[in-house]
């Protein structure tokens, strides 16, 4: 299923209308802000992690994801985030009436120091895997259809289309598998495609170089 | 003029829906003990004022003037980097790209908003768009006149969707009339723009324009 999100190629999106960068605020409102540091200060309580929090972002019905300000996809995803895990009820968030205090668990809630540590330290995502890379560099590979109803980082412009591989990037947790709370690394590599086998003959000079993960891809027979 | 203030007048007027469901959101969490409010302030003055596209200006006038240090950005930017002081989210899995007379580099993600923040801050409004996440891959070298940047026709673009964890960060080329500039001096001409790819480093003509 494609999602409002996955807008690689999509026609009639109109120009970008860039604001000038020497005039250009980091945020253009307070909510913006607020909605920034929930997003990443709750991230910290270690009850979902990036993907589920994407995902999270990309489950609305795709008009209105389209229609959203960024940080309104983000708000949506944060909302749909807390009742999912149970950390505020909808009574609580729609009525804001009979808040409990107390939550269920003991939860780490980061201080000012802390949230910085963690910022400034990130979190690597290559993993430790016994198996090996399967694609070489040079192998011709071909995007499979998406089977997923869920979450994936196999672009919808690439489905269907050979590239090759220009590098292996190691074993890096898995998106589709990491959205549902499951945590497995796969083989990950830089695919090269040709902006004319993506696009048809009139885009020349173009490539476009997108990180895989191994079961999206299946080796073309030479 | 009445006054000469130049900031919007949203102090006037009654706040939106919007504002109001999200300083609801932030009074529940807060009232629950789910963050702390010093937290929420430590996280943005530390992307509003701390981290940010000069960074990225630094990286890449050292890169231009260091060829040792180039050759390290090259070989794993991560760690090269983090030999600035650079580090952390969303920049755990960092790559330099490099432009040459032939090929130019451009960057996107095209199913959400990545974006190297440890060397550029956060994204600015456009990249996060959806006619620039939609055209980056289909049409670059439209979305390049869009800034003003012409490139030769010959040249390849390439653009780079950051669909991994792996971040992007473009190595423009070294303008031309600088050869006796220092380092600090060609940080001026590294436009936050230039590091995504869309436009080129600023000509030595050109400095000072990021004040105006």
């Amino acid at each position: 299923m494609k999602g409002g999100h996955d807008l690689g190629g999509q026609l009639e999106m109109g120009p970008i209308n860039p604001e000038p960068e020497s005039q250009e605020q980091v945020f253009h409102a307070d909510w913006e802000r607020r909605v920034f540091a929930l997003t990443l200060a709750t991230g910290m309580l270690g009850k979902w992690n990036i993907d589920e929090s994407r995902h999270a972002r990309e489950r609305q019905d795709p008009l209105t994801y389209i229609q959203n300000s960024y940080y309104e996809n983000w708000l949506e995803g944060l909302e749909k985030l807390l009742l999912e895990k149970g950390l505020v009820s909808t009574e609580e968030l729609v009525l804001a009436a009979n808040i409990s205090s107390q939550t269920t668990e003991a939860l780490s809630v980061p201080t000012p120091n802390l949230a910085a540590k963690i910022l400034a330290s990130g979190a690597r995502r290559t993993m430790e895997t016994d198996s090996e890379a399967l694609f070489c560099i040079g192998d011709r590979v071909l995007v499979k259809a998406s089977e997923t109803a869920g979450h994936t980082r196999a672009p919808k412009y690439t489905q269907g289309v050979i590239g090759t591989v220009a590098a292996q990037l190691g074993c890096h947790s898995f998106p589709d598998s990491n959205a549902q709370g499951v945590h497995e690394g796969k083989q990950l590599y830089r695919v090269i495609f040709s902006g004319s086998d993506l696009w048809g003959s009139h885009s020349v000079g173009a490539e476009v170089l997108v990180d895989l993960w191994e079961p999206y891809l299946d080796v073309v027979a030479s | 003029m009445p006054h000469d203030h130049h900031h919007d007048h949203d102090h006037t007027e009654p706040p939106s829906d919007l504002e109001l469901r999200v300083k609801a959101l932030e009074s529940l969490l807060v009232e629950k003990g789910l963050v702390n409010p010093e937290t929420l302030n430590r996280i943005i003055e530390t992307y509003e004022h701390k981290v940010g596209p000069r960074n990225g200006a630094h990286v890449v006038a050292k890169a231009w003037t260091d060829p040792e240090f180039k050759q390290a950005l090259m070989d794993d930017a991560t760690e090269a980097v983090a030999s600035l002081g650079y580090c952390g989210r969303q920049g755990e899995h960092l790559e330099v790209v490099e432009n040459t007379n032939d090929t130019h580099n451009l960057v996107v993600c095209t199913l959400c908003s990545c974006y190297p923040w440890t060397v550029l801050g956060l994204p600015p409004a456009w990249y996060k768009s959806a006619p620039y996440r939609s055209r980056a891959v289909s049409d670059p070298r439209a979305v390049l006149k869009e800034f003003g940047t012409q490139l030769d026709e010959k040249s390849t673009i390439r653009t780079w969707d950051s669909t991994s964890e792996m971040r992007y960060l473009v190595l423009p080329q070294r303008p031309a009339g600088t050869e006796n500039w220092s380092e600090q001096d060609l940080q001026q001409l590294v436009s936050r723009n230039s590091m995504i790819g869309v436009e080129l480093a600023r000509s030595p003509e050109q400095k000072g324009e990021c004040d105006k």
